[in-house]
């Protein structure tokens, strides 16, 4: 359990230094050309096979997991950084009329400007949203820009998982081609180009009151741990939001695998381990009718930068949250440095960390179970995590809380009684007409989200979907307190 | 201004929880730790009454102070428990025989029976004599089982990708399906080291604080920096990673190491002989080195009681200082 220095140096020591790469490298693929850039250890690559080489990674990626169907409509969650920038880009290479194997799902772009939430200036949010338009102009693909300051006119809908509408006539994936392709030959060049020029743009304004209240939002929340924990939610909700809207089905997002393996890491420190599996795997369908992929995670960050910059793929700074912050600012930053830092010593920890992440998986519950929109939690909709042994972490956790504070709460009888009838499920027994406070809203919550709802001042600064939808749940959990002793249990 | 308690709003304040972050008075997290540890017992279902459960002293701050709140709450809620001490004396000068010294101390503060087990005894070997032959690498006996140091363990393991380990790490004891194998288990698993260290501190414990002389581990030492950096951004971190490590689940079809026991000695191992066995025959033939790094397939050989070959025993030999 406890071995010291785990590396076999006997090993590393008779390795061979690295000869310095020369310029009269050849290429080690093919022979021939001579090599620009070094990808693993030594595996020198020329300019024309490593870029065969990325562009297959990425054919590979959606080949092997078989989900994206022909004609699938698909929105590209674009950031304007490298990676989302290179998916993009890779889209465009795949939809190209000379790619051999051409993709065959429908493309539209969506990018979230969280500026407000970050505090920059409308002039600085604007000139990268004009920085971005004329990107994606350029591909010819519809497009949304939404402003974060969109999450306050969200309709409660958001919130609840959709079905999958499991269609008895649903062929498989083989089918689906096969009968696509046969669609195809009677199509006309002309009818498929006129297709794509049915473009959809779209451009929302934030009002000045929503402005205000993204502000009071997250100066709310007293940590920056917690800050980044809700702009990733709300992020999440916005694009699942105009996915549905437009009847997208897929959204990919541009997670490379060092950004994965930090993300995994981070997410085990804030709690998140039981959706671990969703959060950094290949596919995550806890949204029910649209599924998040990632079909950038065979990248590392490294491959993504040199292919970038060597073939000219345009993208945009945009300072986020905790640019220019230092290690120690939040659980997310301090993952961040760590990982990176790690991976210069030892330079497997990426890729192992990665590795991990593909071992795991989420305990989903059965489709009739999930029409129950409590059992899942309001802010980040994964499957709850609360609901665990008396002998675990999470108990320990509230008995610690109790033991330390209770005979405070004795004034207050409401909380007293709730923690006397332990049972009283979720929305809690004693909250009758008022505002969500902490102690409700976390009932309703996984155990991270109340890590981060923990961190903040008022919750009534959360946007008015996921209050009104909160008081949805607390009432019909009263209700079905109220008839339980009626209600006939599932075995399982 | 004095704080005043949290819990009962009589006394001062004289700490803040690191775990909670409350303010609390001496008396009042006495009580709090020692009921946290109870729910913890009674919770896993960890003793039957009438059980003989040796608690391993290593005279350091986790075993003095599991040792004090394992008999005040046998007596408190009358387990029924059978509690007596346990020591290895592995030969360490200057480390075990001082902290053998505290175990003592300890055993005569709380009436409780005391076993020390040498080295020597068990194996006819001494911590000492081993290192001198193997050079200091992989020596590391026990470590403590605080929060601290599963939520250690389950970072260790994700960087290390070792899934089998990672599963098992959170559980609070370890299934002994191996006949007669006695099971291990940790109580202190929720409780901080800083609560540990608190508590020890305002009961006055007697504990042997100097780390072990052996133990300068390299990759450990980064997950341990990790978290400590974790919990001085948030507190809860440490429960939060444990909390991660007992949900997570492992996909059905990756394969795992089965657990079995070891052929010779009946003990947990994943091999066909536990490490112990391996480094006991290492020594006993004269290849220290066979103790250290993978050598599985040799398994069948010392099973069988077969020499090496030539080549094999030139590779495990001593190291030459």
């Amino acid at each position: 359990m406890c071995q010291v220095e785990e590396d076999y140096n006997g090993l590393e020591c008779k390795q061979e230094k690295i000869p310095v790469p020369t310029l009269s490298r050849k290429c080690m693929k093919c022979k021939e050309g001579t090599a620009v850039l070094i990808i693993r250890v030594s595996d020198a690559f020329c300019r024309s096979c490593f870029k065969e080489y990325f562009i297959h990674k990425f054919r590979a990626m959606l080949g092997k997991n078989r989900v994206i169907f022909p004609q699938e409509k698909v929105l590209l969650a674009v950031s304007g950084g490298a990676a989302s920038c290179s998916m993009l880009a890779q889209v465009q290479e795949g939809l190209s009329r000379d790619a051999p194997k051409r993709l065959r799902f429908m493309p539209g772009i969506i990018y979230i400007d969280d500026g407000g939430a970050c505090g920059r200036s409308s002039e600085e949010r604007q000139r990268s949203v004009d920085q971005l338009k004329s990107i994606f102009t350029e591909t010819g693909f519809p497009y949304f820009i939404v402003p974060l300051e969109q999450v306050f006119s969200l309709p409660t809908s958001v919130l609840v998982p959709g079905t999958s509408d499991p269609d008895p006539s649903n062929p498989s994936y083989k089918q689906a081609v096969d009968q696509y392709i046969k669609e195809k030959q009677n199509l006309t060049e002309e009818e498929a180009a006129s297709a794509v020029a049915q473009l959809r743009i779209e451009e929302s304004v934030c009002s000045p009151e929503h402005k205000l209240a993204l502000e009071r939002l997250f100066s709310s929340l007293n940590t920056l741990t917690a800050k980044e924990d809700m702009l990733h939610t709300l992020r999440q909700h916005l694009i699942l939001h105009v996915a549905r809207e437009n009847g997208y089905s897929k959204v990919m997002m541009g997670d490379s695998c060092s950004r994965l393996a930090v993300k995994l890491l981070s997410n085990i420190a804030l709690g998140r381990g039981a959706a671990l599996a969703s959060d950094t795997g290949f596919s995550d369908p806890r949204y029910g009718d649209v599924v998040i992929v990632r079909p950038m995670r065979d990248y590392s960050s490294k491959e993504i930068a040199a292919y970038s910059r060597m073939f000219h793929v345009p993208s945009v700074f945009i300072s986020g949250l905790d640019t220019k912050t230092h290690d120690k600012a939040s659980i997310q930053r301090l993952t961040e440095s760590f990982v990176t830092n790690l991976q210069a010593d030892f330079p497997s920890t990426v890729s192992t960390i990665y590795r991990t992440s593909e071992k795991l998986h989420t305990v989903m519950p059965s489709q009739g179970q999930t029409t129950e929109p409590a059992s899942k939690c309001l802010l980040c909709l994964c499957a709850l995590d609360t609901n665990v042994d008396k002998a675990s972490a999470f108990h320990a956790t509230l008995v610690s809380e109790q033991l330390s504070q209770i005979k405070l709460q004795d004034t207050s009888h409401d909380a007293r009684h709730c923690a006397e009838g332990q049972g009283c499920g979720s929305g809690g027994c004693c909250s009758s007409n008022r505002s969500p406070e902490h102690q409700d809203l976390k009932t309703l919550l996984c155990y991270s989200c109340r890590l981060t709802v923990k961190d903040m001042g008022a919750v009534d600064a959360l946007p008015p979907y996921i209050i009104t939808e909160a008081e949805k749940r607390q009432k019909r959990s009263r209700m079905k307190m109220e008839i339980s002793e009626f209600l006939l249990e599932d075995e399982d | 201004m004095p704080v005043q308690c949290s819990n009962c709003v009589q006394r001062r304040a004289v700490l803040k929880r690191p775990k909670t972050g409350h303010s609390l008075c001496k008396d009042c997290f006495f009580w709090a730790f020692e009921e946290e540890i109870h729910q913890t017992i009674v919770s896993a279902g960890l003793f039957n009454r009438g059980e003989t459960v040796a608690i391993g002293a290593s005279g350091g701050k986790d075993s003095t102070v599991l040792a004090h709140v394992m008999k005040v709450l046998n007596e408190r809620y009358d387990y029924g428990l059978n509690l007596l001490l346990l020591s290895v004396d592995e030969g360490i000068t200057g480390y075990r025989d001082d902290s053998l010294e505290t175990v003592k101390r300890n055993q005569q503060q709380y009436e409780l029976p005391l076993k020390i087990v040498s080295y020597e005894e068990l194996y006819g070997w001494t911590m000492d004599a081993i290192v001198k032959q193997v050079g200091l690498k992989n020596n590391c006996t026990f470590c403590g089982h605080n929060a601290d140091d599963v939520a250690e363990t389950v970072l260790m393991n994700v960087l290390r990708g070792d899934i089998a380990r990672l599963r098992r790490c959170t559980a609070i004891s370890t299934a002994s399906e191996g006949e007669g194998a006695i099971p291990r288990c940790k109580p202190l698993k929720y409780a901080y080291e800083k609560e540990i260290v608190l508590y020890a501190y305002f009961k006055k414990l007697d504990y042997f604080s100097t780390e072990c002389i052996y133990s300068p581990n390299a990759y450990r030492g980064h997950a341990r920096a990790f978290l400590k950096d974790l919990e001085s951004i948030r507190p809860s971190s440490i429960i939060d990673v444990i909390h991660s490590g007992e949900t997570l689940s492992v996909k059905d079809g990756v394969k795992m190491p089965v657990q079995g026991t070891c052929s010779r000695c009946g003990y947990i191992s994943s091999q066909a002989l536990c490490k112990s066995c391996v480094l006991l025959e290492g020594l006993n033939r004269g290849l220290p080195k066979l103790g250290i790094g993978k050598h599985h397939r040799l398994h069948g050989k010392i099973l069988a009681q077969e020499p090496l070959t030539e080549q094999e025993e030139k590779l495990l030999k001593a190291v030459d200082f």
